[in-house]
């Protein structure tokens, strides 16, 4: 691979007794979607957090173009080109939507220090551009509290790319969505990646939208990668096929 | 040698007490998660009544054990009434709210022991058996001190095996730990609550009976135990009994020994092993996290003031600024009051609202900037202007050095912190006699020349209040402010968008601290003098009641709840002789009436 964004090297974890992540290694390249499957509590959120500086790996480096950012804060790490949804979404609640992305926008440009122009009347047209992208656009004026959770993904997925991200992490972005909602939005992602050479990993339960959008797949089981490979492939590796078969977590489709 | 020995011992001794208050205190907050700010209260009232029943009983060792015993059960039977009548209420009430409640217990306790007790010291006399001692090398150490330092370790051990030998002690454990799980055992957990509160509350009386022989029983007991019990209970990690064993004996040791070797330092010793403990230990020393964290309050739209709003500011506004033409010198005092508590609580709102940082000692910037002020004034002989901006920038300047401790902290942990800094504050208000005067306080702190006229003076304050109010304002509609929103509403969001949660919340801290100090360094001039109470709990709960009443989730709400609670607090002064006590009868009220809150009920009422 030449276009290598993120690199993991042997990446470790453990939560007193239980080891959630062992020995991890991947690499992601521009432009790629990669997906991170496995049962509930195979590590995925663990990996995530440890990417994006959430945790403190127990060993192993995280190389982001060759630079090791394994420890640094979320906030380095974000300024560094990685930009990351939640499993669990978070968003300012006592905000409009596009306040939001405003929010995103003046963080990522140096502008979250300024003490008088009201933030409101900065950055609309690029946040309004966002929504637009991610489909918020209707619920610009609205209350983020109020938001349904397919549309709270949306809006984590417009504030992720406010920070013009090279790599975009996404925790099970389509949870709490309609069928359609989940293809579209995965469909958008997948043209991101396409168009701005976005390295995206993300985390998903629907075996569809993995097996349909995915360049590569790793799965993880009890905190190890069990394979990796293309979607073909991973679709024939026994040792994948009885994880889910034991965990009849399988969906439906192959 | 012997001198340091004996300073440890008289410390273990005086940690004997502490640790009794301590433990009820953190056993009722672990199993109903509220911080009773009255369990001092419950103290100094085990004080007064042990020396009732004591005065009526045999001077014997029987005798005093038997009162002793007697006051315990006398307030196991009353912390269950309020218990009963009151926390009852406010366990799904906002941490906020029930300190303040319980506050409010305080304020009603105060007046009904001085209606009672009076307001003399009543020391116990000590019979003839109590006044042995043995020597320790060439010094007396009085035995009764011997006495007070087993107990500490047998209430300990009696509360153990209470804890882990018997099925209500495994229930207390199991609330504690997981109330879930509690819940899903089907305990009844009313009664539960109301046990713990009597033990609680029967510990608290043990330990004011003990302590007598060493003091008096006196009106000042309930704030001064209850902020060390703060401590304690901070520095043990709430709920955790050893732990408040272990954090009593190292500061009633530390105490003693600060005593000995550097007197006035000695508050900034407690403050200094707390902020320590809390840096290396964000939850103390045997607490646990997680398992105490509560669910937060949601945070409601934050909306631009309408066209209309401005406009009927922009005529208070007026009408404020014409009022010393037509009002008479008393109105102009009370609106130069006004216009300082307009201030002071938009400061508090500050840091307290968009902040999310519930501030229980925001007195401390009002009374740095007031001393500041008072102290350039008179000792320094500074011009006015230079002494309000001395007052900015010591209250700016010291809130930003706390901060820095305070900031990692949040809820009931920051709320204790603020609290016992404050009272150190105070304390150093009161004992540094040579600067501050003590208690005769800084007088003759007079503005001079055009400003000597109160209205002038007024002119001023009104200026110097409302521009800072709305300079707060404006820098809360600006990006910084919500950035500082943004970490309060999701420090995980924010720390992924790449903002810095820590520095913007000790930005607002420092920054809500200068305008504190703006506030106190105004009042000074304004009174014409300043003394301990600029700083005292009364103080800090003044901002509080009037940014809640106001309501938090609202930018003009504090402004609306200075005026109103001042000129409320005027009236009652003036016509109630028990204004503690109604005062304090009117904010239980409150809090029950609205248990989430003034502008939760407001916006309820209007969806
Ligand atoms: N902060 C934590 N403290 C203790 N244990 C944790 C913590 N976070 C995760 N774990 C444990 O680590 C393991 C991996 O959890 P993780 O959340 O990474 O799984 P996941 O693959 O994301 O699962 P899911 O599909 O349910 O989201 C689980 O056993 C979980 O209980
Ligand atoms: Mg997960």
């Amino acid at each position: 691979m030449s276009d290598t964004v993120l690199t993991a090297q042997d990446l470790a974890k453990s939560f007193g007794g239980v080891r959630a992540v062992r020995g991890v290694s991947f690499a992601v390249a521009a432009g790629e979607m990669l997906a991170l499957i496995g049962p509930n509590g195979a590590g995925k959120s663990t990996c995530f957090n440890m990417l994006n500086g959430q945790l403190r790996p127990d060993g192993g480096r995280v190389l982001l173009r060759g630079q090791n950012i394994a420890g640094l804060p979320p906030r380095r790490i974000c300024r560094l080109g990685v930009g990351r949804t939640f499993q669990i979404t978070a968003t300012f609640a006592s905000m409009t939507v596009r306040e939001n992305v405003q929010m995103a926008l003046l963080s990522h440009h140096g502008e979250a220090w300024r003490l008088w122009r009201p933030a409101r009347t900065q950055r609309i047209a690029e946040a309004q551009a966002l929504l637009e992208q991610t489909g918020m656009a209707a619920q610009a004026g609205r209350a983020a509290c109020v938001l349904a959770y397919g549309d709270l993904k949306r809006l984590e997925l417009a504030m992720a790319l406010a920070g013009n991200p090279s790599l975009l992490l996404m925790d099970e972005p389509t949870a709490g969505m309609a069928p359609d909602g989940r293809t579209a939005l995965m469909a958008l992602t997948r043209r991101l990646a396409a168009e701005r050479g976005l390295a995206v990993l993300f985390t998903e339960h629907d075996m569809d939208i993995v097996f349909g959008v995915a360049d590569r797949i790793l799965v993880l089981d009890r905190g190890e990668l069990i394979a990796q490979g293309s979607p073909a492939a991973i679709r024939a590796d026994a040792r994948v096929r009885a994880v889910y078969l034991g965990s009849g977590a399988t969906s439906g489709g192959h | 040698m012997t001198f340091l020995l004996l300073q440890a011992l008289t410390g273990l001794a005086s940690a004997a007490t502490l640790f009794l208050v301590a433990a009820g205190l953190t056993v009722i907050f672990g199993v109903t998660r509220v911080v009773n700010f009255s369990h001092g209260s419950l103290y100094m009232l085990g004080a007064y009544i042990g020396w009732t029943v004591l005065g009526h009983l045999p001077r014997t060792p029987w005798g005093f054990a038997l009162g002793v015993a007697a006051t315990a059960v006398a307030l196991a039977v009353l912390g269950s009434l309020l218990e009963m009548t009151l926390l009852r209420r406010l366990y799904r009430a906002p941490e906020l709210l029930q300190l303040l409640a319980t506050f409010g217990v305080v304020l009603i306790v105060q007046d009904a022991a001085q209606a009672i007790w009076g307001t003399e010291d009543l020391p116990l006399p000590r019979p003839p058996w109590m006044r042995g001692f043995i020597v320790i090398g060439a010094e007396r150490f009085p035995s009764y001190d011997l006495l007070l330092i087993a107990a500490g370790p047998a209430v300990l051990a009696a509360l153990w095996l209470l804890l882990h030998r018997t099925r209500w002690g495994t229930l207390v454990r199991a609330a504690t730990q997981d109330r879930a799980m509690l819940a899903a055992l089907g305990v009844n957990q009313r009664l539960l609550f109301t046990s713990v509160f009597a033990l609680g509350a029967g510990l608290a009386g043990l330990g004011g009976a003990l302590g007598l022989p060493l003091g008096s029983a006196n009106l000042q007991l309930d704030l001064s135990v209850i902020t060390d019990a703060f401590v304690v209970v901070v520095v043990g990690g709430l709920g955790s009994v050893p732990g408040a064993f272990l954090a009593s004996v190292l500061i009633g040791v530390l105490q003693a020994a600060g005593v000995a070797l550097v007197p006035k330092a000695t508050l900034v010793i407690v403050f200094v092993v707390m902020a320590v403990t809390l840096v290396l230990r964000p939850h103390g020393l045997l607490g646990r996290g997680g398992t105490l964290a509560r669910e937060a309050e949601a945070p409601a739209l934050v909306v631009p003031a309408t066209l209309a709003a401005r406009w009927l500011g922009l005529a208070a506004l007026a009408v404020l600024a014409a009022a010393p033409l037509f009002a008479g010198p008393f109105a102009v005092a009370v609106l130069t009051e006004a216009m300082i508590a307009v201030l002071f609580a938009a400061s508090l709102h500050f840091m307290m609202g968009p902040g999310g940082m519930a501030s229980f000692g925001h007195a401390a910037w009002f009374g740095i900037g007031a001393y500041g002020a008072g102290l350039a004034a008179t000792l320094l002989a500074w011009p006015l202007p230079l002494a309000l901006l001395g007052a900015v920038l010591t209250a700016g300047v010291v809130a930003a050095l706390f901060g820095w401790f305070v900031v990692r902290l949040s809820g009931v942990y920051l709320a204790m912190l603020t609290l016992a800094f404050a009272q150190i504050v105070w304390a150093v208000a009161q004992q540094w006699t040579d600067v501050t005067g003590g208690d005769n306080g800084i007088l003759s702190v007079w503005p001079s020349g055009m400003l000597a006229d109160p209205r002038a003076f007024y002119w001023l304050t009104l200026a110097l209040c409302t521009g800072g109010a709305l300079l707060l304002r404006r820098v809360l509609f600006a990006p910084a402010g919500y950035a500082l929103r943004a970490a309060r509403d999701s420090a995980l969001r924010a720390e992924a968008i790449g903002l810095n949660a820590a520095h913007l919340r000790l930005a607002a801290f420092a920054l809500a601290g200068a305008a504190a100090g703006l506030a106190g360094g105004l009042d000074a001039f304004s009174k014409g003098s300043v003394f301990p109470t600029y700083v005292s709990i009364g103080r800090s709960v003044d901002a509080l009641l009037m940014v809640l009443l106001g309501g938090v989730q609202t930018m003009a709400g504090p402004i609306v709840g200075a005026m109103v609670y001042t000129g409320l607090y005027d009236l009652l002064l003036q016509t109630v002789a028990l204004w503690r006590l109604v005062l304090g009868l009117a904010i239980v009220t409150l809090v029950l009436a609205f248990p989430q809150g003034i502008a939760g009920a407001l916006r309820r009422g209007q969806a």
